[in-house]
């Protein structure tokens, strides 16, 4: 299967997943594993799409629907595809006044114990004089709890909060 | 023994609601034996209920005791017809299931239950979970009514605390 990472940006309005998804299922696409989400008001979507075209063939079948909604496209030929599924064994909170570089010490901490982030999600929230940092991560090590513990805690203060936890994924 | 087949999604018998069991004779215990040793044979299963193996009976199996971090849990139990009567508080958690490979998802489930079933000698038996053992359970308990933690996944956005306060004013 040669898949493609498909990745679209612009300003958000309703339809544009069901349009472009039309324009791919018309093209002769079939799709993978896909995550959209809304970034500060903007559309983002990241697809994997297989239709065994050509990157040329297939940006030709997204251009007119990218056109008309003025959405900016871009396609890479990827490597991987179904099935890669990893389970997260911890989840690392962290929230506070936002202030810069709290995604570099927080992560770069993370790396050092061989943390493999699977999903991270971070938001600004609050108000605009006093915002605050929302982050949660999933991920995978082999480091024990306490270690990651440990080595977090050091970046605790006053105005960041930051909490590590096992999780336990129940299979039933 | 054997080692039943378990069923998939989109298998439709995964969606149909299990009846009772009314005998607690040598058929139900060959049966409780073989699903024991299906669980047994898959992924780490810490649970499994008898639609998963195409036998729409309201048994499932759960065990929780060997879990990464030890959580209060009461062993290996066979609960037959279980009925959850109380439900307390919300937590959410990441599940997985034997009928739905190569996926994991969130799902807010009740931290406390009291539940009552029978054994397989037909005795009536009272519980009260806490935590991952309640959740295994009603993971298990919603197989018994068609259900699958798939129909009840939360976005990894979810709002937890939001959606505490937003039950507690209903």
């Amino acid at each position: 299967m040669n898949w493609q990472m498909l990745t679209l940006v612009g300003e958000d309005r309703p339809g544009i997943v069901a349009q472009v998804t039309d324009a791919l299922y018309q093209g002769g696409c079939t799709l993978g594993e896909t995550s959209m989400i809304r970034l500060g008001g903007n559309f983002t979507i990241m697809m994997m799409v297989n239709g065994g075209q050509s990157e040329q063939a297939l940006a030709s079948c997204l251009a007119p629907v990218a056109e008309q909604l003025r959405l900016r496209f871009h396609l890479d030929p990827m490597h991987g595809g179904l099935h890669q599924h990893r389970i997260p064994n911890f989840q690392v909170r962290v929230n506070g006044a936002d202030r810069a570089g709290i995604v570099a010490s927080v992560t770069g901490v993370l790396a050092g114990l061989g943390f493999n982030i699977l999903e991270l999600d971070s938001d600004v929230v609050g108000s605009s004089d006093k915002p605050v940092y929302i982050m949660t991560i999933q991920g995978y090590a082999e480091a024990s709890l306490e270690a990651l513990e440990t080595a977090l805690n050091r970046l605790r203060s006053e105005e960041i909060d930051v909490h590590v936890s096992a999780i336990e994924t129940l299979i039933g | 023994m054997a080692i039943l087949e378990i069923l998939k999604l989109p298998d439709p018998r995964l969606k149909a609601v299990a009846e009772d069991v009314e005998r607690f004779d040598s058929r139900l215990h060959d049966f409780i034996a073989d699903l024991e040793q299906t669980r047994q044979a898959g992924p780490a299963a810490v649970g499994i209920a008898a639609p998963q193996v195409g036998v729409s009976r309201r048994i499932v199996i759960i065990d929780c005791s060997t879990t990464r971090k030890p959580a209060p849990n009461h062993g290996h139990l066979v609960l037959v017809n279980p009925e959850i009567t109380d439900w307390e508080g919300f937590e959410l958690g990441r599940e997985g299931c034997l009928s739905v490979p190569d996926y994991t998802g969130n799902v807010i489930r009740a931290e406390r239950i009291k539940l009552h079933a029978h054994d397989p000698q037909g005795e009536l038996q009272a519980y009260e979970m806490a935590g991952f053992e309640a959740r295994a359970l009603q993971h298990e308990v919603d197989h018994l009514d068609g259900i699958l933690f798939i129909d009840r996944l939360v976005s990894r956005r979810t709002d937890l605390f939001q959606r505490k306060v937003y039950q507690k004013r209903r």
